[in-house]
């Protein structure tokens, strides 16, 4: 799960780590009147900063910084509201519906920094670098001699002799050496406490008056560890999230949109990936990811066609089932009654349906369908044919 | 010879009691398995499928001489279940419950460091040995005994794959499921190496998918230390896009590591032939096994 940037930064305040004085700001007015607090209280500077779920917001625009109530008047009415464009959203952008203003900080270098977890060695891994301020994936993939790491062992935590080593690799200058190791030992500790996958510092920086201070933050936090976090679950922020991803979400759904036009609805997330792919390679448009599920009820499955359906996405969907211990015979019930609730005759499916069934009582899965009196649902002899068939049938339509 | 379970393995259930478990304990006492007892803990005395049941693994093992164990256990308990099947000194641990928090996997495998117990999962359809054992819920009824050993990320890939070998003739040793997540107990080049000691596998089916660099890793490990033995493979999301988790918490392409094109490429560059799609797993492995002049050896069913 990913939070703002105001968010991400509240949290790490909590822990002790220095990050800039700032406030979020949902409209104009509510940004003028954060500004105007700091202006008062002495700051030159004001950042206005575009919220939204991506990095890269400098580079498209949505970072501004203004010297007077005016042009955060001016800079907050041109953000909000506004789609911006990085290179992590897509062509499509994201409505920026939030602002963060915070205090402008006078800048004397930047670093890299964050804590990840590694998959080889499976400990938490602490990375920095003095490239900060620029995408990180490009500085490991030109110069990654220029990034350092120290592996975390999780029976006594980041130690500080970690952190100072660190320190010293990136080249803090000597008066901030014990801050920043102590900013690093805090955050590792909310990387801890806070279940996340991820948390990154970009910039990190030292200020004139050899301060450091996290100028940028970004949390993630492991799904499967919210249950003990309802504190993180209330950050999310629904708008940020695709309608149809949150509503499957929402009835157990494993759901991915993709896009396209040819849906699928697989049981299995490594199946369901596969399943992609071969529509693709059979030169369909792929419109999502769906694992359904081994347990799957007629409920679910109406659910997930619907999903499918919802706004004219889908043109076509690829039913593939390998009945493993889950059986063939109740996932053909389940297309039937899900054709029943979501047909207005019980009769038929707004658009062609290819079933490719295979394993667990597949013969009496198989059977059903062809009984059934529900119109534009086909069943694939192969998984093949059947990609090949829902492609097809998906082109013709749109002739 | 296999590897991992064979037909004399007596194995445990931790969470024997929960519906899923005890449908599964039933189905792996039909395949052959010895489960000899159950754990859940405040339920002694019981039995569930004839099992009895023990309220902790050291009870358990110490009335049974059990050597593994498969865990059912809620993500939530599911680390200190893991846990207490090390420390009870386990030859094998399979868990197959998903959404366990990784900062709980760190954990569980800085506790397995010098200790004797192998785990496979968390998050993985578990082991079977064909004819012999299953620990899990693979289906039983696809395999066929042979000299193909199957190592995938995924569950129903696996079953799918296993089916495509079995209906072209090509019979399995073992088939291993590693599990979707992050941070595991047995990863590819683990699991290769049990293969590549085991007599009677021939040959290895790998199944991978985007995310992390372990594909990569068991290519080069593979050229370097099994050249002997072919290997052919098939890797899921070509298609998925960066920064999204495709189902399986450890299937997401980041910081532009761990797409399917790299993965691909690395086992195409040590000569290892990936399946073009899903459909054409087995056909990749009949076509590898063909190369290598070991078809008909295996050509068991």
């Amino acid at each position: 799960m990913n939070v703002h940037e105001y968010q991400s930064k509240a949290i790490l305040k909590s822990f002790g780590v220095a990050v800039p004085n700032g406030s979020p700001a949902f409209s104009v007015d509510e940004a003028v009147e954060n500004a105007k607090k700091m202006f008062d209280a002495g700051s030159k500077v004001v950042v206005v900063k575009a919220q939204i779920h991506a990095g890269g917001r400098g580079k498209a625009g949505g970072v501004k910084l203004a010297k007077s109530l005016d042009e955060v008047k001016t800079y907050a009415a041109e953000l909000l509201g506004k789609i911006l464009v990085t290179h992590q959203t897509g062509a499509e952008g994201k409505k920026v519906n939030r602002l963060l203003i915070e205090e402008g900080s006078n800048i004397k270098k930047e670093y890299y920094l964050s804590f990840v977890i590694d998959r080889s060695t499976a400990r938490a891994v602490m990375m920095g670098s003095a490239e900060g301020g620029v995408e990180i994936e490009k500085v490991a993939a030109e110069t990654p001699e220029k990034i350092f790491k120290e592996v975390i062992d999780p029976a006594v935590g980041l130690m500080p002799f970690q952190a100072q080593r660190m320190a010293y690799a990136i080249g803090f200058p000597a008066a901030a050496i014990r801050k920043a190791s102590a900013l690093m030992m805090k955050l590792y500790a909310a990387f801890v406490a806070k279940d996340c996958s991820l948390a990154e510092i970009n910039p990190l920086v030292v200020t004139q008056e050899d301060d450091v201070i996290a100028l940028d933050a970004k949390l993630n936090f492991d799904d499967s560890a919210l249950f003990r976090h309802p504190e993180i679950e209330e950050l999310r922020d629904e708008t940020e999230e695709d309608p149809k991803e949150r509503r499957a979400a929402k009835a157990g759904l494993s759901y991915v949109n993709l896009g396209g036009n040819v849906a699928c609805m697989v049981n299995g997330a490594g199946l369901a990936m596969a399943t992609v792919d071969i529509i693709k390679f059979y030169g369909g448009e792929p419109a999502n990811f769906l694992d359904v599920g081994g347990d799957s009820t007629p409920e679910k499955i109406a659910e997930a066609f619907q999903i499918m359906l919802d706004g004219g996405q889908a043109k076509g969907i690829y039913v593939n089932i390998f009945g493993g211990i889950n059986k063939c015979d109740l996932v053909s019930e389940g297309i039937i009654e899900a054709a029943k609730i979501i047909s207005t005759d019980g009769k038929s499916l707004p658009v062609p349906v290819v079933v490719r069934l295979e394993g667990t009582n597949v013969e009496r899965g198989r059977q059903i369908l062809q009984d059934s009196p529900i119109a534009n649902v086909i069943m694939a002899k192969t998984m093949e044919s059947g990609a090949e068939e829902i492609v097809r049938l998906v082109k013709e339509g749109n002739q | 010879m296999s590897i991992l379970i064979n037909k004399d393995t007596k194995a445990i259930v931790q969470g024997i009691t929960g519906k899923a478990a005890t449908f599964h304990t039933k189905q792996m006492l039909a395949y052959g398995t010895k489960i000899v007892a159950g754990v859940t803990p405040g339920k002694a005395g019981q039995t569930v499928e004839g099992v009895p049941v023990f309220n902790t693994v050291k009870d358990a093992v110490d009335a049974t001489g059990a050597t593994a164990s498969v865990i059912y256990v809620p993500a939530r308990f599911a680390a200190d279940s893991i846990m207490e099947a090390i420390d009870a000194e386990l030859d094998l641990v399979v868990c197959i419950t998903e959404h366990i928090p990784v900062e709980d996997m760190v954990k569980v495998r800085r506790y397995m460091e010098g200790k004797k117990t192998r785990l496979v999962g968390p998050n993985c359809p578990g082991v079977l040995t064909s004819d012999e054992a299953k620990l899990g819920i693979i289906p039983g009824y696809i395999h066929r005994k042979g000299h193909v050993g199957v190592i995938s990320r995924s569950g129903t890939l696996t079953y799918e794959a296993t089916f495509q070998l079995t209906n072209a003739g090509i019979g399995q040793t073992t088939a291993i499921g590693i599990g979707g997540d992050p941070v595991k107990g047995t990863d590819f080049i683990d699991a290769l190496q049990l293969f590549k000691d085991d007599p009677e596998t021939l040959a290895v089916l790998m199944i991978g998918e985007i995310g992390g660099t372990a594909e990569e890793d068991a290519a080069r490990w593979i050229k370097e230390n099994m050249p002997n033995k072919p290997v052919a493979a098939f890797i899921a999301g070509r298609q998925a896009p960066p920064g999204k988790r495709m189902g399986h918490a450890g299937a997401i392409i980041s910081g532009g590591k761990g797409t399917a094109a790299d993965k691909i490429k690395a086992l195409n560059a040590v000569g290892i032939e990936v399946a073009d799609t899903v459909a054409h797993i087995g056909d990749t492995v009949v076509e590898t096994l063909k190369r290598a002049g070991i078809y008909e050896k295996c050509h068991t069913c």
